[in-house]
This record gives C-alpha cells, structure tokens and sequence, in this order.
C-alpha cells in the first residue's frame, strides 16, 4: 500500500511537471508578454528593461525553470488585468467555487444515493423507470442548456428563485442543480448498480436465509457496502468539476473561478490562466490521491493488495 | 389474459417475460423495452439530416431576412416582445437575425456529425494503437503513455482547449485536433488494459514460441481480441463528444461563426430568454435528443458486445 501510493506521487508530480510545461508553452506561444504589459508609448528603453527583468532575453528552457521555480512558491506573476499576484486573484475566486461545488455535491447525494438505492430494490417498478430516466436526462443535457431552461422556468415564468448574481441562499439553488444534475446522475447509477451487485452477493443470501427482514438487509447489509460509492464519485465529480463550473458560472453569473477562467482566457490574462490550470491539475491530482488512501482506510481488502 | 393476473408488478426477482404475446400493447411494450427504438429513430432522423441537409433546410442558415426576425414557433400565438405572428415558412420561428431556425438545426447537425465522426475515429485509431503499443511492449512506453493519459485527465480540457483558441484563433483544424488530443485516451487506457491480459493468454505465448513478430503478435492474435472493446468505448463516448463540441461551441471557442452550431445558437439565443424562449429551447433540445440517444445505444451496444465493462 505505502509502495503504491508513493510510485502514485511520483507520477502525479511528473504529471504536474508536463502540465506545466504546457501551459508555460502556451503563454508563450500567445506572443511576448511584454505586449500585455507595456503599452504602445513604452520607450526603447523600458521595453529592453523589462525584457530583462523579466529574463526574456534568455532562452526559452531557462524562461521556463524561471517560471516554474516561480510557480513551485506559488508565484505567477502579476494578473494583467488587475495588477496584483495572479495567485491572490485565483484564491480570491475559490471559496465561492467551492459554494457552489459543494451545492452541487449535496445535490448530487441527497438525490442520487437515495434513488439509487430505492430504485435497485424496487427494480422494474415505476420508481425505477423515473430514477433511471432522471440518470438518462442528467447525462444527455448540456449544462448551459439546463441552466437556461431553469432560468427560464423559475426565474423568468414563475419569478420564484433569481436569474443569476450571489446574495442569499436562494441564489445557490438553480446553479446547484444545473451543476450537480451531471454527478447526480453519475451518483445514481454507480449506487443503482453497486446495490443490485450487493443484493445479489452471498451474504446478502447468507443474511437473508437466515430470516433478516428486507430492512435489515438493506440497512445493514448492502448499504454498508455500497458507501463507498459516494467516495469513488468524488474522484470523478472533481474530474468534472472545473469545466461545469465554467459553463454554470457563465450562465448564472455566479463570481467563481469558472469565471474568472473564461474571462482571463478572452482577455490573454495568462498569469491568471496558468495559475487556474495549475490550481486545477493539482486539486485533481490531490483530491485521487486523498480517494485512494481512504480506500485503503475504508476497504481492507484493497489495503493487502 | 389469465395468465398475468397474480403477479405483483414490483417483486424483486419476477421474471420479466412476455405473458401473453397475443395482447398487441404488450407486445409492443416489450419490444420497446427490449430494442432501443427510440433512440435508433433519433439516430436515423440525424444522420438524415446531417447528410441530407442541403436539400432538407428550406432556407439559407447564414442569411436571415430582417422582415423576418423574432418569428415564434407555428403553435404560439404572437412574439412577446414584438408581436410578430408566425409563419408557416418558419415551423420552429426565426433567430434575432430573421434565420429560420429549423433550416439551422439542420445544418448544425451536418457539422455536429461531421466533428463527432472525425473525432472519434481517429481518436479510436490512435489511442488503440498507442494502447497496443504499451500494453505489449511495457516498460518506458507503458510509462510514457500512461502519464499522458494521466496528464489528459488531470488537466482541465476546457480551458486549456480555451486558451489554445484565443492563441491560434478559432479554426474548424483546431477544434478537431483539440477534441481528439482530449479523446484518444480513453480508447489508450482501455486497450493497454486489454492488451496486458490477453498478452498473458496462452496463444500468444505459443504464438511468440512459433517465431512470430511482434508485429505479427499483435496485429493478428492481439487486435482482434481488443476490436470489440473499441467499438464499446466509442459507442459510449460519442454522446460525451458531441456536448464537448457544443459546450466549446456555447463558450464561443468552437465551430467558427456564422457557421450554424447548435452550441452557439443556444448562447445567441440566451440574450433573449425572457421573450424568445425558442431561440435557445430548440437547438439545446436537439443536442439533448442526440446525446440522449447515442448515450442509450452506446450502453445497448455494450450490454451486448462486451458486459465485462459495465463500470464504464
């Protein structure tokens, strides 16, 4: 288990390294930075100072060891639209991402593990029928599009929840859905399953032979072998995480990195870019890595493999 | 008829089978159960229309007429905002430009289609080849690829898709080639995964003790044991790519304007929400139909090619 989880590491790390060499490409390859920086009555002078302050004027390979010791502090230079350590920028944005992460996360299980339980034991039945197809339109409907339609339906007809913006509570409810609809699909289909393998395990017969009501057995039994779906889920929730937020907060004008991504990108904001990407790639990789070792903690059998 | 009558509909185990086939909506419930129809229909309607689009659009999709914008749909009364009646010429209404918004579904099927396809065949060619590649060879090639696939999962695809856009401007080249950098490595980790376990099987290592190339290995005894497991993961992942297009599409990173893309016309009907609900309704709903539908035949396809991969 330590084994693994260390040969994990190390590829997480070169994985970030590679990350970072992309983007660094890529804000290079969007032309010199001096053009976002400086404006047209820069002399001679400033323009050649800055270039070397700023290494310019040394081949790319020492450019990017610059930008990645730079990067390893947590230091991407300074945002171009707001004048301030690109990091403070990103950090600022975090906590209202995270809000609305965790709506929709909430969102996710207090629909998703329910109907999914439900809808393994009463397999076949109308219940059923709905929960799966609630998965089938969660998966098929594009995020923007459903957050539109929500707009449309509770904010513009029946004027019950707002538009967009964040001020109280109410505004949290139809991003949350729009958000989380995706990973509450997702979430019912790995319980539906989970469960209905469960159900069909011999000590579920076992329990069931020996005179366990229906309850019991779900309660103590399948239940409990089905929790750790919720925590295989983070993983992939998290995967999606970024880009949900970006079409959610477009469309709901919610203050959050997704954003703040977009608008850097269609300003060349790269600082504010690489730090988001590099935020992300790192969140991602941690947010795994923290999922395999509660696997191990949760799950003995994985802990001896 | 006697026969379903002490059944309770919700027992866990019942066996479902046809009880009586002589009763004709029985019959039809059990074969819409069993094959996906719908979803085949849908298919069909959008290939039609993606192929056909030319001769089945009735008017221009890039040139609107002004006389005509803000048309609603033929069933509602009047336009809310500029009480313009319907016309039969328009069946789903006209966009702030006066485009008949049918004509550009049509269309933005034809490129909806035209993407997903290139896409994702070669991302199935390329990824089943690098897959094969490490999965047989192992070693630095399995390390290699491994951590690119990793990179491709780990970094946020959007925006670095995003960021690509702006740096080189958008082109039809560029959102294909970004699509299939972000799709290939499903295809890779899959195969890989396949192709170590029957590299273990014992035709093969009768194969190698035969004298066989590795080229010959794998193009003959391994490729056609991974085939089916290509097929299932496209099958799943056409559904995934066409909303990828559309959401870059809606971020207006994708399909280049005017060209009709049922993405962007959602975003260029989202300024009208409040009056002109049609302009954004329709074509999401067509994106919803489609991914809905590959979503359904790809888990169809699966269950019947290859239910090992379920978890998928």
């Amino acid at each position: 288990m330590k084994k693994l989880l260390i040969r994990r590491l190390v590829a997480a790390i070169i994985v970030l390294l590679l990350a970072s060499v992309l983007v660094f490409a890529l804000s290079r390859m969007s032309g010199d930075p001096r053009h976002l920086f400086l404006s047209e009555y820069t002399t001679d002078e400033q323009w050649e100072q800055w270039g070397r302050d700023f290494g310019l004027d040394k081949p790319y390979y020492e450019q990017y060891f610059r930008w990645l010791s730079g990067a390893v502090l947590l230091d991407f230079d300074i945002s171009v639209k707001e004048q301030i350590p690109a990091t403070t920028v990103v950090i600022r944005k975090i906590p209202n991402t995270l809000q609305l992460a965790a709506g929709a996360y909430v969102f996710a299980l207090l629909v998703g593990i329910p109907l999914g339980i439900l809808s393994s034991i009463l397999r076949g039945t109308f219940l059923d029928l709905f929960a799966r197809g609630f998965a089938l339109l969660g998966q098929a409907m594009p995020g923007f599009w459903l957050g539109i339609m929500l707009i449309l339906m509770f904010a513009v007809r029946l004027e019950w929840l707002p538009a967009g913006g964040k001020d109280d509570l109410r505004s949290l409810i139809l991003p949350s859905i729009t958000l989380g609809w995706f990973a509450a699909a997702a979430l019912l289909r790995l319980t539906r399953s989970a469960m209905l393998e469960i159900l069909d395990s011999e000590f579920v017969k076992l329990a069931r032979a020996k005179g366990a009501s229906q309850m019991t057995v779900i309660i103590k039994h399948a239940f409990r072998n089905a929790i750790i779906v919720p925590l295989t889920f983070a993983g992939v929730f998290l995967s999606a995480l970024l880009t949900g937020a970006v079409v959610t907060e477009t469309v709901f004008g919610w203050p959050g990195l997704g954003r703040l991504a977009l608008q850097s990108v269609f300003g060349t904001d790269f600082p504010v870019i690489s730090a988001i990407v590099m935020f992300a790639t790192a969140g991602y990789l941690g947010m795994n890595l923290l999922v395999d070792i509660l696997y191990g903690v949760l799950d003995p059998r994985i802990r001896q493999s | 008829m006697a026969t379903n009558t002490n059944t309770t509909v919700g027992s866990v185990n019942a066996p479902r089978v046809v009880r009586d086939s002589r009763n004709p909506l029985r019959l039809a419930w059990h074969i819409l159960r069993r094959y996906p129809i719908l979803p085949a229909f849908i298919v069909a309607v959008l290939v039609i229309a993606a192929v056909f689009a030319p001769w089945l659009a009735q008017h221009d999709p890039l040139v609107g007429k002004l006389r005509d914008q803000d048309r609603p749909p033929i069933w509602q009364e009047k336009s809310p905002i500029s009480g313009k009646e319907p016309l039969w010429d328009y069946p789903l209404g006209t966009d702030p430009l006066g485009r008949d918004m049918l004509s550009r579904i049509i269309w933005g099927a034809r490129y909806s289609m035209l993407i997903a396809s290139v896409v994702l065949i070669s991302g199935a060619i390329g990824g089943t080849i690098l897959g094969l590649i490490a999965g047989y060879f192992g070693g630095i090639y399995d390390e290699v690829l491994m951590r690119m696939v990793d990179l491709t999962l780990g970094v946020p695809f959007i925006l670095v898709a995003l960021a690509t856009v702006v740096v080189f401007g958008s082109s039809m080249v560029l959102i294909i080639a970004l699509l299939i950098l972000f799709s290939w490595s499903g295809f890779a980790r899959q195969v890989r995964a396949e192709t170590l376990r029957l590299k273990a099987s014992d035709y093969v290592a009768l194969a190698v003790v035969a004298g066989a190339s590795a080229g010959r290995i794998i193009s003959k005894h391994v490729l056609p044991g991974v085939v089916n497991t290509v097929l299932v993961i496209a099958s799943l992942n056409i559904g995934q790519l066409i909303l990828t297009e559309a959401t870059l599409s809606f971020l207006g990173v994708g399909i280049p304007k005017p060209r009709p893309a049922w993405g962007s016309m959602v975003a260029e009907g989202r300024d009208y929400i409040d009056t002109s609900y049609w302009m954004a309704l329709f074509p999401g709903l067509a994106i919803f139909a489609v991914v809905f539908a590959m979503n359904f035949l790809g888990d169809w396809i699966r269950d019947r090619l290859d239910p090992r991969l379920r978890q998928l």
